[in-house]
């Protein structure tokens, strides 16, 4: 390059170096934007291959101009820093914002310029994008299933009433701090189960009885995901314990449980959860549909779980145990006090991996007749009257998915933060 | 005086490979002793075995009229009663060093958590590190953290105290301030096993020296005796070679 260009960029021809160069790479992405979404060719004057790669090459020149060491301005050097530290790391950055531009105008017409919003049935759906009426129309399903409309305001007060009990946590001092654990692991999935089994299934205070099969949608995702989550966690706790006991017995029933649910998949796990699992039970006895199946697949995330803070018990150096062994406390209260509090910091990210896993499962319970989001999409996809709409709905239970996961992961992000802030 | 450790003919194994052979040892109440030997020789699985770190496969330990055993509940209560400095310090990482001391305290000995705090910054106190009680572990230098190690032991109010090279793992200038706790923790009259290369420290408060190799007690002599005269070939190699 330094033979080509007879000017070498350095902070004493900054004045002309850094307008000069800005301009080109204005130039460059002036003439890819101007070709994606208005289709004109600004070079139609240079012909041949050149005219195809113009815009790089006036961006290649361009950040050749303005990589100037120590330029003293402070915006300038982390960009020089960050995207243009050499020509190789200077035609990456234009490539992909290039493919990011020419990528675009795809997406948005699809999604919203060519796409319908108005309207109450297929018919308005005219243009060649997404018809984001099926969406509006079917919306309340996606939601809440085939639970009686009338009745909605069930679930929502339950969600709500949910959330405010989980947010407990928040408001307590120092004195009810000590009895959090036990609230969070005891009392509130009691607490939780009570107001859905009463709330949501009703049959008592002259609700009305809604079947679990009428449950479904975004909803159920839900309520699959957070029992699930609430239950397979202390699970897989004693079993990583478990796994690691002195005693042959709890070790071995520990590591035949977690090879066994690690080694089925998921949905046959469900399926005999709905055909076999009914046979053992005597009879006159009924487990309803729903309940097993959150029981299978916590009892299947359990065996990871178990297994990911396994490994967070490993990493912690054996002086810990030692140390704490020393000064007599036993087996309980020095995992309790000393060695979880600190596995359990360390696999935070593999706890909220195995977390997000299993509220991606979730749209497996299909196979038990139960319709979750994913579900309910598939079924709408299949009536008559909007038949042909199976993207949009995908794509909207996908963004739901995305949506809660992002959270989720998030959480665990700022979770991990502010615990090793602590140390 | 009264002996509070009492070990019989211990015999231990790491698989095929014995460690101890035969070791007989009594300790009085209030007695120094400084065991040291080339590495490998046993010594830290010896005191290891006194709080049972380790197990023991022949013999009998018995600490202050308990018999170690497979009994938990005898464990557990010799461990309160024996407190132990590692030459990793083994600090709690996510808690701070006023947690450290306090902790134990509430949770073995059941105290309430005000007293418990108060024992815990009067043995900070006593090893002159009570400014840095709301800091973490890992925000103190190595010897402050050894310092925080041996009141973490303290604050148990342990009848005897185990030091495994408590300064093999720190740097020579932050080497003075933890001998020097620990030279006024014997002068207090606490019953102390160290195993040690610091000879100046053994010279000032040993009452008795152990020299240990492959596993067996080779000599066990008053302190003066032990460096001015000792008897076996062994001991005069070994001497000659740290001093």
């Amino acid at each position: 390059m330094r033979k080509i260009f007879f000017i070498k960029p350095n902070i004493s021809n900054l004045n002309i170096c850094l307008p000069v160069g800005s301009f080109l790479i204005l130039l460059s992405f002036l003439d890819i934007f101007l070709n994606t979404f208005y289709n004109l060719n600004p070079s139609f004057f240079i012909i041949g291959p050149v005219n195809k790669v113009l815009p790089l090459l006036l961006g290649m020149i361009g950040f050749y101009l303005i990589r100037i060491e120590y330029s003293g301005k402070k915006y300038l050097d982390i960009f020089n820093k960050k995207i243009n530290l050499n020509n190789f790391n200077a035609l990456c950055t234009l490539i992909i914002s290039f493919s990011i531009i020419k990528i675009m105008p795809i997406f948005l017409s699809w999604f919203i310029i060519d796409a319908n919003f108005v309207g109450d049935n297929k018919d308005a759906c005219t243009g060649s994008g997404a018809c984001w009426v099926y969406i509006k129309v079917w919306f309340e399903r996606f939601i809440y299933g085939m639970y009686p409309a009338s009745e909605i305001w069930r679930i929502n007060i339950s969600f709500i009433l949910i959330i405010v009990f989980g947010l407990f946590g928040l408001f307590s001092n120092e004195k009810i701090k000590r009895y959090l654990i036990l609230y969070y692991a005891v009392v509130y999935p009691i607490l939780a189960f009570i107001i859905i089994y009463f709330l949501v299934s009703g049959g008592v205070f002259n609700l009305e009885w809604v079947q679990t099969n009428a449950w479904g949608g975004l909803s159920l995702t839900f309520i699959v995901a957070f029992f699930a989550l609430i239950f397979c966690f202390p699970i897989g706790l004693f079993l990583a314990l478990g796994r690691r006991s002195k005693l042959i017995a709890v070790r071995y029933v520990s590591i035949g449980f977690i090879e066994f649910w690690r080694g089925v998949p998921l949905i046959t796990v469900l399926f005999m959860s709905a055909v076999i699992f009914p046979l053992f039970l005597p009879s006159g006895v009924y487990i309803d549909t729903l309940v097993r199946a959150i029981f299978a697949i916590a009892l299947f995330e359990a065996a990871y779980i178990a297994e990911v803070i396994r490994g967070g018990l490993q990493a912690l150096p054996k002086g810990q145990y030692e140390a704490a062994r020393s000064l007599g406390m036993g087996y309980w209260k020095s995992n309790y006090l000393i060695i979880l509090p600190q596995a359990l910091k360390i696999v935070i990210p593999g706890i909220a991996n195995t977390f997000l896993a299993l509220v991606k499962d979730t749209p497996l319970i299909f196979v038990v007749g139960l319709l979750e989001i994913v579900g309910m999409t598939n079924l709408a996809k299949t009536n008559p009257k909007w038949l042909g709409l199976a993207m949009e709905g995908y794509i909207f239970a996908g963004l739901i998915f995305f949506l809660i996961c992002y959270v989720m992961s998030k959480y665990s992000q700022s979770l991990e933060k502010k615990l090793s802030s602590e140390r | 005086m009264a002996k509070i450790i009492e070990l019989k003919k211990v015999n231990k194994w790491f698989d095929k490979f014995q460690v101890l052979k035969d070791i007989d040892l009594d300790v009085s109440s209030q007695e120094k002793i400084v065991i040291c030997g080339p590495s490998g020789s046993g010594k830290s699985t010896l005191i290891r075995c006194i709080n049972r770190l380790e197990e023991h496969q022949e013999g009998n330990i018995v600490v202050d009229g308990t018999e170690l055993s497979e009994n938990t509940k005898n464990i557990e209560k010799i461990r309160a009663e024996v407190g132990m400095v590692f030459q990793q310090f083994n600090l709690f990482p996510h808690l701070s060093v006023l947690d450290n001391c306090s902790l134990a305290p509430i949770w073995v000995k059941k105290l309430p958590k005000k007293q418990a705090e108060e024992i815990a910054m009067n043995n900070l106190k006593r090893v002159q590190i009570d400014d840095q009680a709301l800091k973490f572990p890992g925000q103190l230098s190595g010897g402050q953290q050894q310092r925080a190690a041996i009141a973490r032991a303290l604050c148990m109010e342990p009848k005897i105290m185990l030091f495994d090279e408590p300064t093999s793992a720190l740097d020579p200038e932050m080497i003075k301030e933890v001998l020097d706790v620990m030279v006024d923790l014997a002068k207090g009259g606490m019953t102390m096993i160290v195993v040690t290369h610091e000879m100046g420290f053994a010279k000032e408060v040993a009452d008795y020296m152990i020299f240990m190799d492959e596993g067996k007690i080779v000599e066990r002599a008053k302190t003066k005796e032990f460096f001015e005269n000792p008897k076996s070939d062994r001991t005069k190699l070994f001497l000659s070679q740290i001093l």
